[in-house]
């Protein structure tokens, strides 16, 4: 009984390795604000969120599939939430009454995990009420799988099976175990066999015994002989109660598959609620093979930024279908970065199967998302500025690959800006040859001149908006670079006599 | 068929003498932790006797050397290995067997003894048939086995023990305990309920799960309850029990007294090579030594093996040295900067003659190596409060010892003496030491803070530990044959400081 629900054709491998650079895309994508409003404070499901939106599926075909799922937990998401409750009873059932371990003679792990087998039937029983009453609101095909799937394999002839075996595990006709000899002539290779049917009583007197029956009777008061007596008997009950305690850990796995697989969609539920009460749009994006260069959005936020605000956030409407790269350039505090984050956790949120914070999103897959941001402070001071931010740059060069995207975000300024801009130029001028699509933040005037210059047909050119008043919109438009940045008006605002209200947003640094 | 030794050739007349305690020496050349680490895990062969015993005879080497060198080959080692693993379970169920009561189960470890026991004869009868043997050791056994296996007494214990365990492997049975009561039967193909719980849950099958079947704790040997059961066995199998007893009866003692020192003392052997593959899968050179009366030793890549033991274990580099005496030379003066590799090319040089002297291949490439008659070692020791003497006095003591048990023969391994005197007072005592080591002509290193001793005489050779020019603090752990002297260090020093005499006089301009 496999659960399917997050690949059509496999589990979920919740120890699936992320990605190297797991904590420079939490750091610079804020993920932890995505993945705690996912969890609204369950340590599960923050774990799941992370293990899932990390590790991106690179077939469109493969996200499509979850995205059907997920669409049919928006729409159905209270019997979603209450076949989450199950695996959760389960868990808390076990915790409360099992502690996790059964005992320490096989009579005990037989008699524990027989209960706890009763406990689990009952949740089975639960989950095909479930699955017979609600299966038909469903239209994914993973769902209609598994609905499916639960009806089919347990039905009432199964329940009645595995009530018997509960019954005849209590062995009312003493313990009967067959055995050769071993070195030394010790009794070996002990199993525990099912008694045959009693013989109809007209055959028994027509056929003789085949064989002698020796009879070996303990004396009551032989202590010794009756601990080895009970002794042997676990030996048998230690094989059929290590059976039934696998069993129970099987049915418990396929809870815990279960469990797993739905936490993920159970965190999309609580995002989706949140941004609801925002009134921020969400839509499932339209993903397209990696060779493709696609990414044409309407409406696009930074959904970390509207958690963290709490409120509708700015969004961006930008065509750059069929561009290798994008240049983002303009006023400081103007959006940039808000920008840039926006199409990072888009493309995370739409490579795990999830919406996205949009109207409107088509991409192409990535086979790899980088982050290369400058870095306020090395904590370690082993190495000068430039060196570092060249050897984060060496680290990705290490493990990036044709079709990968590379978000860069005012990177190799730590230096004046000729040789920021050659340093950059060659960068991504090399990642462009290798088919590596490329959103750069930048101030360095050189290099997004030149490559405007140069490249324009494969480029985009963003530029953070100001009003000519001075105040900022922080919506991007498309425009060539400018030699200067807004920095004077940043001091004019912090240093200056009056402050205008409102519009600055502190997660915009 | 007889068969002498597997360590010893035969010779007329000699007696076998093994030391039962290490020689003075070992600790300062640290051969007890080697022969700690050959002899681990195998203490019921009581290897360290020939490991404490050095051969004074040069066929008696060759005669191992012959051995060792057959045993290289990967297939015969392992055959080796399989036949002792099998003596030890052997002997393992033989000590079972003499200590159980009930006699249905005693004669069945007795019955597996000897079945064990025919295994180990008739596989290394076989694996030796078809081993390309050079030794004259192992062919002599060769013929020993084969003639042994062939015998009638050997070939009447094997076809028994085969038959007897056949017939007692067949045995099934069925046991119903119910309260206090046993009922023993024929097996008459019940079905497995445990599979049967299993095939009921199955469909629920994530993965792996955890193995729930308790380890019952299980008195060694057998309950009255399991013996009673165990008769009745015997009762449903009268034919079976009845061949078991006579095979007892008839094979009280099977094991055969050759075979059985054989076991022991090819160990020796084994242990050696076992000890050293990791060296050689470390890139390090072992390699069987020619055995010379002249005092023209020499040894290409040697290294400390205890040492190397260690670093290997680490995963560090391991310095090799060479050396080599020609002529008139006996005496290997060691100085240079501490911390060098000096002390451990001392050693080296001591384990790899007391090596060489019980047969064993030493570290080298290529090596010559002393047949002496005595080694001795004089090292700096801790002060010992008790001692009343001094130190001074205590290393003069010890030194005079040493050196009249000495001969023409020995090897002196002398290392850092005299240095709680002064330096005048320890050239003065270690000339007068090195006199009466010249005088002696034995060989000798000597590894030493007195310069002058290195160009004492044309039997002296000067080697010196050496530093990486360009930064004096890294050593190079590499000893060479070259002049002493003190200054070189002092210089590098003064080189990277900038003030050596070019520097000084380029530095301060006019």
């Amino acid at each position: 009984m496999k659960v399917l629900l997050m690949h059509r054709d496999r589990d979920l491998n919740p120890q699936q390795k992320l990605p190297w650079n797991e904590q420079a895309l939490m750091q610079d994508l804020e993920l932890e604000t995505l993945f705690r409003a996912m969890a609204r404070g369950d340590e599960f499901l923050f774990a799941m969120a992370r293990q899932v939106v990390l590790t991106s599926l690179y077939d469109p075909e493969a996200v499509r599939y979850r995205q059907d799922i997920l669409r049919d937990c928006l729409k159905n998401s209270a019997i979603v939430r209450e076949i989450y409750q199950i695996p959760i009873e389960s868990i808390q059932n076990r915790r409360r009454r099992w502690l996790g371990i059964f005992g320490g003679t096989p009579g005990s792990v037989l008699s524990g995990a027989i209960s706890m087998l009763e406990m689990f039937v009952e949740l089975l029983r639960k989950l095909r009420r479930i699955a017979e009453e609600h299966a038909h609101k469903f239209e994914s095909e993973g769902f209609q799988r598994f609905f499916a799937m639960i009806v089919q394999e347990l039905d009432d002839d199964y329940f009645a099976t595995v009530d018997a075996h509960l019954k005849a595990m209590r062995f009312p006709g003493g313990v009967l175990l067959s055995a050769g000899l071993g070195p030394g002539n010790e009794g070996a290779n002990y199993v525990l066999r099912k008694p045959r049917a009693k013989r109809k009583n007209w055959l028994a007197r027509v056929l003789p015994q085949k064989s002698p029956v020796y009879t070996l009777k303990i004396h009551p008061r032989d202590e010794h002989g009756a601990r080895a007596l009970s002794e042997l008997k676990d030996g048998g009950i230690n094989l059929v109660a290590n059976a039934v305690a696998q069993s129970a850990d099987h049915i418990d796995s396929f809870f815990k598959v279960l469990r797993t697989e739905l936490a993920f969609y159970i965190g999309c539920l609580n995002l989706h609620e949140q941004l609801a009460l925002l009134g921020e749009p969400i839509s499932f994006p339209l993903p397209v093979d990696s060779a493709e260069r696609r990414h044409s959005f309407a409406g696009l936020y930074d959904v970390c930024l509207a958690l963290t605000m709490k409120r509708k956030v700015v969004g961006n409407d930008v065509n750059a279908d069929h561009r290798d790269l994008v240049i983002i350039t303009g006023a400081n505090q103007g959006g940039k970065s808000t920008f840039l984050r926006s199409i990072g956790l888009a493309q995370l949120m739409m490579q795990c199967g999830m919406f996205v914070g949009a109207e409107s999103l088509c991409a192409n897959v990535c086979r790899g998302l980088f982050t290369h941001y400058k870095r306020e402070e090395d904590a370690t001071m082993k190495s000068g500025k430039l060196d570092e931010e060249l050897a984060r740059m060496s680290a990705i060069v290490d493990r990036i690959g044709p079709q990968c995207t590379v978000l860069f975000n005012e990177s190799f300024a730590a230096t004046n800006e000729r040789e920021g801009s050659e340093i950059a130029r060659q960068v991504v001028s090399a990642l462009l040859q290798k088919r590596i699509k490329v959103f750069f933040v930048t101030h360095l005037y050189g290099f997004a001149h030149g490559l405007y210059e140069k490249n324009a047909q494969h480029s985009t050119f963003l530029r953070a908006e100001r009003q000519s008043d001075g105040t900022r919109t922080f919506k991007l438009l498309e425009g060539e670079p400018l030699e200067t940045s807004y920095g004077e008006d940043l001091y004019q605002q912090v240093f200056g006599t009056h402050c205008e209200e409102g519009v600055r947003t502190p997660a915009a640094a | 068929m007889t068969f002498h030794s597997i360590l010893y050739p035969e010779t007329k007349g000699s007696t076998r003498q093994e030391a039962l305690e290490a020689p003075a020496f070992f600790v300062d050349l640290n051969l007890d932790q080697v022969v700690d680490a050959i002899t681990a895990g195998r203490q019921e062969y009581d290897l360290r006797p020939f490991f404490y015993t050095s051969l004074h005879d040069m066929g008696a080497i060759k005669y191992r050397h012959e051995i060792m060198q057959d045993l290289e080959d990967e297939t015969l080692l392992e055959n080796i290995r399989s036949f002792a693993q099998r003596m030890i379970v052997m002997r393992r169920y033989l000590a079972l067997a003499e200590k159980l009561e009930f006699r249905n189960h005693k004669e069945g470890w007795f019955l597996e003894a000897a079945r064990v026991y025919c295994e180990a004869v008739t596989g290394l009868a076989h694996d030796l048939s078809q081993a390309k043997l050079h030794s004259r050791g192992l062919s002599a056994f060769r013929s020993y086995v084969t003639d042994y296996a062939n015998s009638p007494g050997y070939v009447s214990l094997a076809t028994e023990t085969t038959q007897v365990k056949a017939g007692l492997s067949a045995v099934q049975y069925c046991i119903t305990i119910k309260g206090l009561t046993v009922r023993v039967r024929n097996y008459e193909a019940e079905t497995d309920y445990s599979m049967e719980v299993e095939r009921t849950f199955e469909r629920f099958k994530q993965g792996a799960v955890k193995d729930y079947r308790l380890a019952l704790h299980h008195a060694s040997g057998m309950n009255h309850v399991e013996a009673g059961i165990l008769d009745c066995v015997a009762k449903l199998y009268p034919d079976v029990f009845a061949s078991l007893h006579q095979f007892c009866a008839g094979h009280s003692h099977f094991v055969d007294e050759t075979i059985r020192a054989f076991d022991r003392e090819i160990q020796f052997y084994v242990a050696y090579l076992e000890f050293i593959a990791k060296f050689k899968r470390a890139g390090l050179p072992f390699c069987y030594p020619e055995i010379t009366v002249t005092r023209e030793v020499c040894d290409r890549e040697g290294f400390d093996i205890a040492l190397a033991n260690r670093l290997i274990a680490e995963r560090a580099p391991v310095v090799c040295n060479d050396f080599h005496l020609e002529g008139l030379e006996r005496v290997l003066v060691v100085s240079g900067p501490n911390q060098g590799g000096k002390t451990t090319f001392a050693r080296m040089f001591g384990q790899l003659h007391y090596l060489a002297s019980i047969g064993c291949p030493v570290p080298g490439r290529e090596a010559r190596l002393f047949l002496f008659d005595r080694l001795f070692t004089h090292f700096e020791r801790e002060e010992d409060i008790k001692n009343l003497r001094g130190k001074l006095q205590d290393d003069l003591v010890r030194i005079c010892a040493v050196l009249e048990q000495s001969t023409p023969d020995s090897i002196l391994i002398m290392n850092e003496i005299f240095s709680s005197t002064t330096l005048q007072d320890a050239v003065f005592l270690s000339r007068k030491i090195m006199e009466r080591i010249i005088a002696l002509d034995l060989l000798c290193v000597w590894v030493t803070f007195v310069d002058e001793l290195a160009s004492f005489c044309e039997k002296t050779v000067s080697m010196v530990s050496t530093v990486v020019p360009e930064n004096p603090a890294l050593r190079t752990y590499k000893i060479l044959r070259k002049p002493a002297d003190g200054l070189a260090y002092a210089l590098a020093i003064a080189h990277k400081n900038r003030v050596t005499y070019e520097h000084i006089m380029e530095r301060i301009k006019p």
